[in-house]
């Protein structure tokens, strides 16, 4: 790591925060689709879905919060698609820069980004009734597992911006995320699948990480969900940091 | 003394092979056009020359530091201006500046934005998205932004492609100051009047290969004897249209009073 990581990461990020703020329709954009998601869930479907005693909006709130985290994963990876297509990436990587950093102020734009966005998701589910007796050290904590899940997941948002070859298939990077939240908990309890879908719901990724937000914002226990949560989060991590440093190696030639 | 000095270099892309030895020096302070047909690889040298691309083969000093162990100080010597202008488009022309002298560790950023706005006649649309500028615009900001930092050695991959004839005589200019103060321009193009325009010596990049190599004069004698032929010299278009644009009056005179003219061919 270079003495100028830090530096060159911070004018790098303060560059990709420039774009965020210029364009908050993206804001709006990655935020439209949850929020339209949970009206209908709450005012149009919830009403058939029994989730025990919790008021529905509660118990859809996590699996919302991971969607709009998804949709904004999908910008960090447009983002880093137009560098390299602009030329804006090869004049970087031609300059006596920390070369990580063009990455990590890409992870960390997405973080600020991403908070932003679930600060307006979050704020439009407490005008609809969504209510948590959760103390300041449950929220730290549900905050934590959201920052971990973005960083997770940007890095793979990374790969997909380093790697498409056109735009319609950065888009196509939310997909298979949605494809995972719709089969898990976030919308209905698992117990009513059927075995073979049961088991898949109950062991993926995403299932163990809405568990245990729902399960710390109503302040029950979350048992071992936490750990598994932690555990699936680490581990993405850890896979697509390699393969997204590998991509950018692959890429710089 | 030779700023660049390149040999045996060798790159193919997978099976295609792009570069077959190529051997070149620039000696410090000159302009050196890199002359070749479409395809002919004259990209893969500046990525090789830039650290952007390895290569397979075949050896590359850039200012006295070699480039397979030394990356980072060949980064901190040159510049890169690549085919298409890289630049911000959600930043403004200023900010874009400051980005770079910012990530090229200067001092006093903002001034040597300032500087170079005026420098490259920008200072009227300095605050305004790069996104709406012209594409003329946005090569003068991408070639000030390649001089942030004064680099000894400056690449330019096929400046003037897509540019107007006004923008394009604005970048030889430039090009030709750089050099005169004592900054090394190794640049591609496909067009033969730049190369003659500019270039203190000229390379001709053929099939992967320096088929020729020499200044100008050199390269004329490759040819048979030049007879002396008298035609008549009709303005060209561009002629025209720079004596309509009205911004380039000493050549349109010369062009304008002296109808014949003697030309060898």
């Amino acid at each position: 790591m270079s003495t100028h990581f830090v530096g060159d990461t911070t004018v790098l990020l303060c560059r990709s925060m420039r774009h965020i703020t210029r364009s908050l329709d993206t804001i709006i954009t990655v935020t439209i689709m949850p929020i339209a998601l949970m009206l209908l869930f709450v005012y149009v479907l919830g009403g058939a879905i029994d989730v025990g005693s919790a008021q529905y909006v509660n118990y859809l709130l996590p699996g919302i919060l991971l969607i709009t985290i998804v949709m904004g994963i999908s910008y960090t990876a447009f983002r880093l698609f137009t560098d390299v297509n602009s030329g804006m990436f090869e004049r970087l990587q031609s300059m006596p820069i920390s070369r990580p950093s063009v990455l990590w102020a890409q992870v960390l734009a997405s973080v600020v980004s991403n908070l932003l966005s679930l600060v307006l998701v979050m704020l439009v589910a407490l005008l609809i009734g969504f209510r948590s007796s959760a103390g300041i050290w449950d929220w730290l904590a549900v905050v934590a597992i959201l920052i971990l899940f973005t960083v997770a997941t940007t890095w793979i948002a990374v790969i997909a911006g380093l790697s498409a070859r056109t735009v319609d298939g950065v888009g196509a990077l939310a997909y298979p995320f949605l494809f995972l939240l719709f089969i898990s908990s976030a919308f209905v309890p698992t117990d009513t699948m059927p075995a073979v879908v049961r088991a898949f719901a109950d062991n993926q990724p995403v299932t163990s990480i809405i568990n245990t937000i729902r399960d710390l914002l109503a302040q029950q226990s979350t048992g071992a969900d936490v750990w598994i949560a932690l555990a699936w989060c680490v581990g993405i991590l850890v896979v697509a940091y390699t393969l997204a440093t590998a991509a950018y190696r692959r890429k710089r030639g | 003394m030779q700023t660049l000095h390149v040999r045996g270099l060798e790159k193919s892309y997978g099976q295609l092979p792009v570069l077959r030895g190529v051997d070149f020096e620039v000696e410090r302070g000159t302009i050196f056009a890199l002359l070749g047909s479409n395809g002919a690889g004259k990209t893969t040298v500046i990525k090789i020359l830039s650290t952007l691309l390895k290569p397979d083969a075949g050896s590359v000093c850039v200012n006295g530091f070699d480039l397979a162990g030394q990356g980072k100080l060949v980064r901190e010597s040159i510049s890169l201006t690549g085919q298409f202008a890289a630049v911000d488009e959600i930043l403004t022309g200023r900010e874009n500046l400051v980005l770079v002298a910012r990530l090229r560790h200067l001092e006093n950023a903002r001034g040597v934005a300032t500087d170079l706005l005026e420098r490259f006649l920008l200072v009227k649309d300095a605050d305004r998205r790069v996104g709406t500028y012209s594409g003329g615009m946005r090569r003068r900001l991408d070639i000030a932004m390649s001089l942030i930092g004064d680099p000894p050695v400056i690449f330019l991959d096929e400046p003037t492609t897509g540019l107007d004839p006004h923008s394009r005589t604005e970048v030889w200019n430039s090009v030709k100051s750089l050099a005169r103060e004592g900054t090394t321009v190794l640049l591609t193009t496909q067009y033969l009047d730049e190369a003659e325009h500019l270039a203190d010596r000229i390379a001709i990049l053929h099939e992967g290969r320096i088929i020729a190599n020499g200044t100008l004069a050199e390269l004329k004698l490759l040819l048979p004897p030049a007879q002396v032929e008298y035609i008549q010299k009709q303005p060209t278009l561009e002629e025209v249209f720079l004596a309509i644009i009205g911004n380039h009056g000493d050549s349109v005179a010369a062009a304008g009073s002296d109808p014949t003219t003697v030309r060898q061919s």
